[in-house]
């Protein structure tokens, strides 16, 4: 088992110092989102074995006094989180080089090493830290990749998430997600009465911030596309709306509240508008695009049976939606601009949620698989279906933006739990909350520069 | 429940009203209390039988008192019981146009939530629709549903699924 609590002791006084610039920016504007420290526990829960043998060594300190940040372990536990290396302990390692000439490959080799990272921390005048690394190639000797990088004090843990994903990048050739985060809802009962929060914490857990608290159901968060937005579904008016909420002021406004169901919303990729789920109180479920700017509706499906959980494509040319209009639940798509749906899953009696691929060609669903829920991805267009878990009540699955992992809500022991799977279903992590249960994930767009 | 009084005077009528059929629902629904058993009976011989109508009200009321209604699953079609205590409830608020309910439909815990929440709609709009052809007027109703969000048992398995697929009818005063 491996769990962040040691690095959070370490970063206590870093934690510290972020939390209260966070509470001056907050305090100055609408005051909803709070920061409170990680709340998540990710343990892996299969396919450790098949990940490369990778060394982080140490970052020396140049400056005097305690070395401020620990940039390594962030690394490592980046690295490790991913399920494609296995960072080696620190009390494996038989040298500690902090530069490229002090290291011995021949110690590397004997313990089987792969990789070897090393790298230096010094303050500047004026107060920020530089910050450099190498990436070693250890059985051929070579430098793989090496940066120097200037940070604020207050981004050190920023810049670590950084370099996890230039390393990450140049040794699997696809882009990393150190930098991104989650949106997920935390239920904690308190004194028998549920509590829900809207979180968003980062990839790792960390610097998770409530973005809203409610005693009525959270559900169906969904990322901007630029990464500054959430769209949900709240039921705190006792019956579900649609809200749009800025994640850095938290500012929200209310996208839809018409009579009946307002679910589902789906950013298009553009921003510009939300596909989601009206029944307009007549007790059928449609889907339709709600521009954003002028609030044009648009109603795009017209059918008896339920239509829901639209999912844009990448392009932005079709919606991917759940209908029942076969007698059980099935993946359609439709044109965005509207016109008559076509069928995309075939195999099995449920297959339902959405979510596409960011390489185009697959999409991962809710699936029953032999009585049981899971997530499962189909080939869109050959039409085939791999089961991806081994839950019974897996739900809600989001793709991190490189397509490489999936996160999505299972029940441990009858706990909410989150859980990760990679994209080929070798590697699994178990995401517990640390008070009550967690549920509904959704992965964020990779952060724009 | 506050509504029990209000069905007085109106128990009266539906027993009149299901005077005609009480000999085939009788016979075919096993749930009825030991009294009826007793009528049933009875009633296998003689046509006309004073005594089994007055025990079939009760019967009516018990069912009348009953505002959940249970559903298999991923389904939202209404089995013959439910639709009985569905038309009770249908024709009392056909006689009472100034009363008012919300039919409140939920789903249980499997499958994804925003499929589920389409689910609680659908039971409820199907139970609305058997309040309207008993006369009840649209202005009468309203449905809403929570999906899953709001189990009556929060446990897993058949048994709390079970009692989780429901519609629950209610009075508004």
């Amino acid at each position: 088992m491996r769990k962040q609590g040691g690095l959070r002791v370490i970063f206590a006084r870093f934690n510290f110092i972020k939390f209260a610039s966070l509470c001056l920016i907050l305090c100055m504007t609408a005051g909803i989102p709070r920061v409170s420290q990680a709340e998540l526990q990710i343990q892996i829960t299969k396919g450790q074995g098949e990940a490369i043998p990778i060394a982080i060594v140490p970052f020396g300190w140049l400056g005097e006094g305690e070395q401020p940040y620990d940039i390594a372990s962030v690394v490592a536990s980046d690295l490790s989180r991913s399920g494609r290396f296995a960072p080696i302990a620190e009390d494996g390692m038989l040298q500690k080089p902090t530069t490229g000439a002090e290291i011995d490959f021949g110690d590397w080799r004997i313990i089987n090493t792969e990789v070897v990272i090393v790298g230096r921390m010094s303050k500047l005048p004026g107060g920020d830290y530089s910050i450099e690394f190498r990436v070693f190639d250890v059985f051929r000797g070579e430098q793989l990749l090496g940066y120097r990088i200037t940070s604020k004090p207050s981004a050190l843990r920023g810049t670590a998430h950084q370099i996890s994903d230039l390393i990450y990048e140049k040794l699997t050739g696809v882009r990393g997600v150190a930098s991104t985060r989650i949106a997920y809802v935390n239920v904690i009962k308190d004194q028998g009465k549920q509590v829900y929060k809207l979180i968003v914490a980062d990839a790792d857990g960390e610097n998770a911030r409530t973005m809203l608290e409610s005693k009525q159901s959270i559900m169906s968060p969904s990322w901007s596309p630029d990464g500054r937005k959430l769209a949900y579904v709240s039921f705190e008016n006792n019956k579900s709306e649609v809200y749009v909420q800025e994640i850095k002021s938290g500012a929200r406004r209310r996208a839809s509240a018409r009579k009946g169901i307002n679910s589902a919303p789906a950013w298009s990729p553009d921003g510009k508008q939300l596909a989601l789920t009206l029944s307009k109180g007549d007790g059928n479920l449609e889907i339709y695009t709600l521009n954003v700017s002028n609030q044009v509706l648009k109603r795009l499906t017209n059918w008896p049976s339920i239509e829901t959980e639209p999912s844009w494509s990448n392009d932005g040319k079709q919606i991917y939606f759940t209908s029942d209009r076969s007698g059980a639940p099935q993946i359609y798509q439709i044109d965005a601009q509207g016109g008559r749906p076509e069928r995309v899953t075939f195999e099995g009696s449920y297959n339902a949620r959405a979510r596409v691929a960011p390489d185009s060609k697959h999409i991962a669903v809710v699936h029953n698989d032999r009585g049981n829920y899971r997530i499962a991805i189909v080939d869109v267009e050959r039409a085939y279906t791999r089961v991806l878990t081994d839950g019974i009540l897996d739900e809600s699955p989001s793709f991190a933006p490189n397509g490489e992992t999936l996160i999505y809500a299972s029940k441990n022991s009858g706990q909410g739990v989150l859980a990760t799977v990679s994209a080929d279903g070798r590697f699994q992590q178990r995401i517990a909350a640390v008070n009550g249960e967690v549920r509904e994930p959704a992965w964020s767009p990779f952060p724009r520069n | 429940m506050k509504i029990w009084k209000l069905l007085i005077p109106f128990c009266a009528m539906i027993v009149v009203g299901c005077a005609s059929q009480s000999g085939t629902e009788t016979e075919t629904d096993g749930t009825g209390a030991a009294g009826s058993e007793g009528a049933s009976t009875s009633g296998a011989d003689s046509e006309s039988g004073g005594s089994a109508t007055a025990l079939d009200s009760d019967r009516e009321a018990n069912l009348m008192d009953a505002t959940i209604i249970y559903f298999d699953f991923d389904s939202s079609d209404l089995d013959n019981q439910s639709s009985e205590l569905a038309k009770l409830h249908g024709a009392y608020l056909a006689e009472n146009p100034g009363v008012k309910v919300r039919l409140e439909g939920h789903a249980d815990e499997r499958g994804s939530r925003e499929y589920n929440l389409g689910l609680g709609e659908r039971r409820a709009a199907s139970v609305r629709s058997v309040l309207l052809v008993q006369g009840a007027s649209a202005s009468q109703l309203s449905i809403i549903s929570f999906g899953e969000e709001r189990p009556a048992n929060t446990g897993t398995g058949e048994s709390a699924w079970a009692e989780n697929r429901r519609v629950e009818i209610a009075y508004s005063n």
